[in-house]
Protein backbone atom coordinates (compact mmCIF):
# COMPACT_ATOMS: atom_id res chain seq x y z
CA UNK A 1 0.00 0.00 0.00
CA UNK A 2 1.59 3.35 -1.08
CA UNK A 3 1.67 5.71 2.48
CA UNK A 4 0.69 9.22 1.59
CA UNK A 5 1.61 12.41 3.74
CA UNK A 6 0.20 15.96 3.81
CA UNK A 7 1.73 18.96 2.28
CA UNK A 8 0.21 22.20 3.61
CA UNK A 9 0.19 24.79 1.00
CA UNK A 10 -1.57 27.54 1.84
CA UNK A 11 -1.77 29.03 -1.35
CA UNK A 12 -4.48 31.41 -3.70
CA UNK A 13 -5.04 29.53 -6.92
CA UNK A 14 -5.42 32.95 -8.43
CA UNK A 15 -2.22 33.60 -6.77
CA UNK A 16 -0.39 34.75 -10.49
CA UNK A 17 -2.89 37.18 -11.21
CA UNK A 18 -2.92 38.89 -8.16
CA UNK A 19 1.00 39.32 -8.26
CA UNK A 20 0.66 40.51 -11.58
CA UNK A 21 -2.48 42.90 -10.77
CA UNK A 22 -0.05 44.15 -7.74
CA UNK A 23 2.76 45.31 -10.36
CA UNK A 24 0.30 46.87 -12.49
CA UNK A 25 -1.04 48.85 -9.51
CA UNK A 26 2.51 49.79 -8.59
CA UNK A 27 2.93 51.02 -11.72
CA UNK A 28 -0.03 53.35 -12.44
CA UNK A 29 0.50 54.45 -8.64
CA UNK A 30 3.64 55.70 -9.97
CA UNK A 31 3.05 57.14 -13.08
CA UNK A 32 -0.04 59.19 -11.26
CA UNK A 33 -2.61 57.52 -13.66
CA UNK A 34 -6.51 56.41 -11.98
CA UNK A 35 -7.45 53.34 -13.48
CA UNK A 36 -10.78 52.23 -13.77
CA UNK A 37 -12.18 49.06 -14.35
CA UNK A 38 -15.88 48.61 -15.76
CA UNK A 39 -17.77 46.05 -15.18
CA UNK A 40 -21.38 44.92 -15.95
CA UNK A 41 -23.42 42.06 -18.14
CA UNK A 42 -23.99 42.79 -21.86
CA UNK A 43 -25.94 45.26 -23.32
CA UNK A 44 -26.05 47.76 -20.17
CA UNK A 45 -24.30 50.40 -21.97
CA UNK A 46 -20.36 50.15 -21.14
CA UNK A 47 -19.35 51.40 -24.77
CA UNK A 48 -21.66 54.00 -24.70
CA UNK A 49 -21.04 55.20 -21.55
CA UNK A 50 -17.43 55.05 -21.58
CA UNK A 51 -17.28 56.87 -24.84
CA UNK A 52 -19.47 59.75 -24.13
CA UNK A 53 -16.76 59.56 -20.87
CA UNK A 54 -14.09 59.90 -22.96
CA UNK A 55 -15.44 62.52 -25.45
CA UNK A 56 -15.97 64.90 -22.24
CA UNK A 57 -12.57 64.54 -20.32
CA UNK A 58 -10.69 64.59 -23.87
CA UNK A 59 -12.59 68.12 -24.59
CA UNK A 60 -12.09 69.24 -21.10
CA UNK A 61 -8.32 69.02 -21.63
CA UNK A 62 -8.05 65.90 -19.42
CA UNK A 63 -5.43 62.81 -20.57
CA UNK A 64 -7.90 59.58 -20.82
CA UNK A 65 -7.12 56.50 -22.35
CA UNK A 66 -9.01 53.27 -22.66
CA UNK A 67 -8.63 49.42 -23.17
CA UNK A 68 -11.11 47.86 -24.25
CA UNK A 69 -11.75 43.81 -23.75
CA UNK A 70 -14.12 42.04 -25.97
CA UNK A 71 -13.68 38.51 -26.95
CA UNK A 72 -13.41 38.87 -30.83
CA UNK A 73 -14.39 42.00 -32.45
CA UNK A 74 -12.63 45.44 -32.47
CA UNK A 75 -15.98 47.07 -33.05
CA UNK A 76 -15.97 49.12 -29.52
CA UNK A 77 -12.42 49.83 -30.11
CA UNK A 78 -13.57 52.11 -33.43
CA UNK A 79 -16.64 53.41 -31.01
CA UNK A 80 -14.03 54.87 -28.55
CA UNK A 81 -11.60 56.06 -30.64
CA UNK A 82 -14.03 58.38 -31.93
CA UNK A 83 -13.64 59.93 -28.40
CA UNK A 84 -10.53 61.12 -29.52
CA UNK A 85 -8.62 59.40 -26.96
CA UNK A 86 -5.87 56.88 -27.35
CA UNK A 87 -7.88 53.58 -27.30
CA UNK A 88 -6.22 49.58 -27.78
CA UNK A 89 -8.71 46.87 -28.33
CA UNK A 90 -7.74 43.78 -26.50
CA UNK A 91 -9.06 40.56 -27.84
CA UNK A 92 -9.45 37.31 -25.79
CA UNK A 93 -10.57 34.78 -28.09
CA UNK A 94 -13.09 33.01 -26.30
CA UNK A 95 -12.14 34.12 -22.56
CA UNK A 96 -14.90 35.11 -20.67
CA UNK A 97 -12.71 38.34 -19.02
CA UNK A 98 -9.73 39.70 -18.89
CA UNK A 99 -6.33 38.85 -16.81
CA UNK A 100 -3.45 41.09 -15.52
CA UNK A 101 -1.19 39.32 -17.87
CA UNK A 102 -3.35 40.57 -20.64
CA UNK A 103 -2.66 44.07 -19.94
CA UNK A 104 1.27 44.30 -19.95
CA UNK A 105 2.13 44.71 -23.82
CA UNK A 106 -0.85 47.20 -24.50
CA UNK A 107 0.77 49.46 -21.39
CA UNK A 108 3.72 49.13 -22.72
CA UNK A 109 2.71 51.19 -26.15
CA UNK A 110 2.05 54.14 -24.24
CA UNK A 111 3.54 56.68 -21.67
CA UNK A 112 1.30 56.17 -18.56
CA UNK A 113 2.89 59.17 -16.63
CA UNK A 114 1.50 61.27 -19.55
CA UNK A 115 -2.41 60.31 -18.13
CA UNK A 116 -4.91 61.48 -15.71
CA UNK A 117 -6.97 58.76 -16.34
CA UNK A 118 -7.06 55.06 -17.74
CA UNK A 119 -10.18 52.96 -18.29
CA UNK A 120 -10.55 49.62 -19.30
CA UNK A 121 -13.69 47.73 -20.22
CA UNK A 122 -14.21 44.69 -19.29
CA UNK A 123 -15.63 41.64 -20.95
CA UNK A 124 -19.19 42.24 -20.79
CA UNK A 125 -20.14 39.26 -17.79
CA UNK A 126 -20.86 39.61 -14.52
CA UNK A 127 -19.46 36.15 -13.35
CA UNK A 128 -16.11 35.59 -14.40
CA UNK A 129 -14.14 39.02 -13.98
CA UNK A 130 -15.05 39.35 -10.57
CA UNK A 131 -12.16 37.15 -9.54
CA UNK A 132 -10.01 39.10 -11.81
CA UNK A 133 -7.71 42.50 -10.17
CA UNK A 134 -6.39 44.15 -12.91
CA UNK A 135 -4.33 46.64 -10.65
CA UNK A 136 -7.68 49.25 -10.45
CA UNK A 137 -8.26 51.96 -8.23
CA UNK A 138 -11.35 52.06 -8.84
CA UNK A 139 -14.19 48.94 -9.95
CA UNK A 140 -17.63 50.14 -11.47
CA UNK A 141 -19.87 47.90 -11.89
CA UNK A 142 -23.14 48.78 -14.27
CA UNK A 143 -26.68 47.75 -14.26
CA UNK A 144 -29.23 49.17 -16.96
CA UNK A 145 -32.85 49.88 -15.94
CA UNK A 146 -33.85 47.24 -18.81
CA UNK A 147 -32.00 44.40 -16.87
CA UNK A 148 -34.07 43.87 -14.17
CA UNK A 149 -33.66 45.27 -10.27
CA UNK A 150 -32.74 41.99 -8.55
CA UNK A 151 -29.56 41.48 -10.49
CA UNK A 152 -27.32 42.50 -8.06
CA UNK A 153 -28.81 39.86 -5.73
CA UNK A 154 -28.32 37.40 -8.52
CA UNK A 155 -24.47 38.29 -8.92
CA UNK A 156 -23.40 39.26 -5.45
CA UNK A 157 -19.94 38.28 -6.03
CA UNK A 158 -19.58 40.88 -8.66
CA UNK A 159 -21.54 43.81 -7.30
CA UNK A 160 -19.92 43.35 -3.63
CA UNK A 161 -16.25 43.23 -5.40
CA UNK A 162 -17.16 46.97 -7.17
CA UNK A 163 -16.55 50.31 -5.65
CA UNK A 164 -19.71 52.22 -7.55
CA UNK A 165 -22.69 51.19 -9.10
CA UNK A 166 -23.99 53.46 -12.03
CA UNK A 167 -27.69 52.78 -13.32
CA UNK A 168 -27.41 53.23 -17.00
CA UNK A 169 -30.44 54.24 -19.92
CA UNK A 170 -32.33 56.09 -16.60
CA UNK A 171 -34.18 57.80 -19.85
CA UNK A 172 -36.25 54.70 -20.46
CA UNK A 173 -36.77 54.06 -16.62
CA UNK A 174 -40.38 54.97 -17.06
CA UNK A 175 -40.62 53.08 -19.84
CA UNK A 176 -39.76 50.15 -18.15
CA UNK A 177 -41.37 50.70 -14.98
CA UNK A 178 -37.85 50.18 -13.40
CA UNK A 179 -38.39 50.71 -9.28
CA UNK A 180 -35.79 52.71 -8.42
CA UNK A 181 -35.89 51.70 -4.54
CA UNK A 182 -35.79 48.67 -4.90
CA UNK A 183 -32.67 48.42 -7.56
CA UNK A 184 -30.64 50.82 -4.41
CA UNK A 185 -32.15 48.52 -2.13
CA UNK A 186 -30.70 45.16 -3.64
CA UNK A 187 -26.92 46.66 -4.48
CA UNK A 188 -26.90 48.32 -1.06
CA UNK A 189 -28.09 44.53 0.39
CA UNK A 190 -24.84 42.87 -1.15
CA UNK A 191 -22.62 45.99 -0.88
CA UNK A 192 -23.78 48.06 2.27
CA UNK A 193 -22.82 51.65 1.95
CA UNK A 194 -22.27 51.47 -1.76
CA UNK A 195 -21.54 54.72 -3.98
CA UNK A 196 -25.00 54.84 -6.44
CA UNK A 197 -24.96 57.01 -9.81
CA UNK A 198 -27.65 57.44 -12.45
CA UNK A 199 -27.19 58.52 -15.42
CA UNK A 200 -28.74 58.44 -19.17
CA UNK A 201 -25.79 58.47 -21.13
CA UNK A 202 -28.12 59.48 -24.59
CA UNK A 203 -28.96 62.46 -23.15
CA UNK A 204 -26.23 63.03 -20.73
CA UNK A 205 -28.22 62.92 -17.24
CA UNK A 206 -25.86 62.03 -14.30
CA UNK A 207 -22.37 62.90 -16.68
CA UNK A 208 -21.48 65.78 -14.35
CA UNK A 209 -21.79 63.53 -11.10
CA UNK A 210 -19.28 61.15 -12.79
CA UNK A 211 -17.20 63.46 -13.49
CA UNK A 212 -17.26 64.83 -10.14
CA UNK A 213 -16.74 61.13 -8.54
CA UNK A 214 -13.43 60.84 -11.01
CA UNK A 215 -11.98 64.05 -9.53
CA UNK A 216 -12.20 63.30 -6.01
CA UNK A 217 -11.01 59.76 -6.34
CA UNK A 218 -8.38 61.12 -8.15
CA UNK A 219 -7.31 63.87 -5.63
CA UNK A 220 -7.78 61.34 -2.62
CA UNK A 221 -5.69 58.72 -4.58
CA UNK A 222 -3.13 61.13 -5.79
CA UNK A 223 -1.39 61.52 -2.38
CA UNK A 224 -0.42 58.21 -2.45
CA UNK A 225 1.28 58.45 -5.40
CA UNK A 226 4.27 60.56 -4.43
CA UNK A 227 5.32 57.56 -2.05
CA UNK A 228 6.80 55.63 -5.31
CA UNK A 229 6.54 51.99 -4.89
CA UNK A 230 3.29 49.88 -4.49
CA UNK A 231 2.41 49.04 -0.95
CA UNK A 232 3.66 44.78 -0.15
CA UNK A 233 0.48 42.77 0.61
CA UNK B 1 -17.20 29.94 -17.10
CA UNK B 2 -13.56 30.66 -15.55
CA UNK B 3 -13.35 27.13 -13.87
CA UNK B 4 -11.39 26.08 -16.26
CA UNK B 5 -8.22 28.38 -16.03
CA UNK B 6 -8.59 28.17 -12.66
CA UNK B 7 -8.73 24.41 -12.70
CA UNK B 8 -5.29 25.08 -13.96
CA UNK B 9 -4.49 27.42 -11.43
CA UNK B 10 -4.65 24.82 -9.22
CA UNK B 11 -2.76 22.40 -11.36
CA UNK B 12 0.27 24.62 -11.57
CA UNK B 13 0.21 25.58 -7.65
CA UNK B 14 -0.09 22.13 -6.58
CA UNK B 15 2.78 20.89 -9.39
CA UNK B 16 5.10 23.05 -7.59
CA UNK B 17 4.14 22.63 -4.16
CA UNK B 18 4.75 18.72 -4.86
CA UNK B 19 8.22 19.16 -6.39
CA UNK B 20 8.84 21.39 -3.59
CA UNK B 21 7.26 18.48 -1.42
CA UNK B 22 9.95 16.11 -3.57
CA UNK B 23 6.71 14.10 -3.74
CA UNK B 24 6.09 12.04 -6.94
CA UNK B 25 2.17 12.01 -7.39
CA UNK B 26 -0.65 13.75 -5.43
CA UNK B 27 -3.31 11.84 -4.31
CA UNK B 28 -5.56 15.00 -3.20
CA UNK B 29 -5.98 18.47 -2.99
CA UNK B 30 -8.05 20.01 -0.40
CA UNK B 31 -9.18 23.37 -1.85
CA UNK B 32 -10.79 26.09 0.33
CA UNK B 33 -13.94 28.18 -1.77
CA UNK B 34 -15.46 30.60 0.25
CA UNK B 35 -19.13 31.28 -0.47
CA UNK B 36 -18.35 34.68 -2.43
CA UNK B 37 -15.56 33.29 -4.93
CA UNK B 38 -18.14 33.23 -7.33
CA UNK B 39 -16.79 29.71 -8.35
CA UNK B 40 -19.41 26.89 -9.34
CA UNK B 41 -18.04 23.52 -7.68
CA UNK B 42 -19.53 21.01 -9.86
CA UNK B 43 -17.84 23.12 -12.92
CA UNK B 44 -14.55 23.15 -11.29
CA UNK B 45 -14.46 19.52 -10.81
CA UNK B 46 -15.51 19.00 -14.40
CA UNK B 47 -12.58 20.69 -15.33
CA UNK B 48 -10.54 19.28 -12.82
CA UNK B 49 -10.08 15.98 -14.65
CA UNK B 50 -8.81 17.17 -17.98
CA UNK B 51 -6.26 19.87 -16.37
CA UNK B 52 -4.96 16.84 -14.06
CA UNK B 53 -4.53 14.36 -16.84
CA UNK B 54 -1.22 13.69 -18.09
CA UNK B 55 0.33 15.41 -14.68
CA UNK B 56 1.86 14.35 -11.77
CA UNK B 57 -2.11 15.06 -10.45
CA UNK B 58 -3.59 12.60 -12.63
CA UNK B 59 -6.52 10.67 -11.37
CA UNK B 60 -6.22 12.89 -7.75
CA UNK B 61 -9.34 13.96 -6.07
CA UNK B 62 -10.38 17.12 -5.36
CA UNK B 63 -11.42 18.05 -2.04
CA UNK B 64 -13.68 21.40 -1.57
CA UNK B 65 -13.86 22.91 1.51
CA UNK B 66 -16.59 25.17 1.94
CA UNK B 67 -15.44 28.41 3.77
CA UNK B 68 -18.75 29.94 5.14
CA UNK B 69 -19.08 34.26 4.46
CA UNK B 70 -18.13 35.68 7.89
CA UNK B 71 -18.45 39.42 8.35
CA UNK B 72 -17.78 42.27 11.45
CA UNK B 73 -20.50 43.60 12.97
CA UNK B 74 -19.78 47.13 14.00
CA UNK B 75 -22.84 47.21 16.25
CA UNK B 76 -22.70 44.02 18.20
CA UNK B 77 -18.76 43.98 17.79
CA UNK B 78 -18.08 40.25 16.58
CA UNK B 79 -18.15 38.75 13.33
CA UNK B 80 -21.44 37.44 12.55
CA UNK B 81 -22.03 34.30 9.92
CA UNK B 82 -24.09 35.63 7.07
CA UNK B 83 -26.35 33.04 5.99
CA UNK B 84 -27.06 34.53 2.50
CA UNK B 85 -24.64 36.16 0.00
CA UNK B 86 -26.98 38.48 -0.96
CA UNK B 87 -27.86 40.24 1.93
CA UNK B 88 -25.04 41.58 3.77
CA UNK B 89 -26.87 42.35 7.90
CA UNK B 90 -26.36 40.83 10.74
CA UNK B 91 -28.32 38.37 11.44
CA UNK B 92 -28.74 38.93 15.51
CA UNK B 93 -29.38 43.26 15.19
CA UNK B 94 -29.80 43.81 11.38
CA UNK B 95 -26.79 46.23 11.06
CA UNK B 96 -25.70 46.63 7.53
CA UNK B 97 -22.65 44.50 7.35
CA UNK B 98 -19.45 45.34 4.55
CA UNK B 99 -16.25 44.10 6.46
CA UNK B 100 -15.74 40.79 4.77
CA UNK B 101 -13.60 38.68 7.19
CA UNK B 102 -13.55 34.84 5.19
CA UNK B 103 -16.14 34.30 2.39
CA UNK B 104 -13.60 34.86 -0.77
CA UNK B 105 -11.35 32.51 -0.46
CA UNK B 106 -10.00 30.28 -3.57
CA UNK B 107 -6.68 29.16 -2.14
CA UNK B 108 -5.22 25.33 -1.88
CA UNK B 109 -5.07 24.50 1.95
CA UNK B 110 -2.61 21.30 1.30
CA UNK B 111 -2.03 18.26 -0.98
CA UNK B 112 -1.92 14.75 0.13
CA UNK B 113 0.93 13.20 -2.01
CA UNK B 114 2.95 9.76 -1.92
CA UNK B 115 6.64 9.14 -1.47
Amino acid sequence: MTTTRIVEVRAGILKKNDELARGLRGRFERDGVLTVNLVSSPGSGKTAFLERTLSELVGAGVKAAALVGDLETDNDAQRLARSGAPVRQINTHGRCHLEAEMLGSYLDAWDLAALDYLFIENVGNLVCPASYDLGEALRVAMLSVTEGEDKPLKYPTMFNSADVAIITKMDLAEACEFDREAAHAAIRSVRPGMTILEVSTKRGTGMETWHTLLRERRAEWAPRVAGGEASAR
Amino acid sequence: MHELSLAQGIVELAVEAAQKAKADRVVRVHLKVGRLAGVDPGALLFCYDESTAGTILAGSSLVIIDVPLVVWCAHCLKEVELASVQRFHCPTCDTPCGEIRTGRELEIASLEVAA
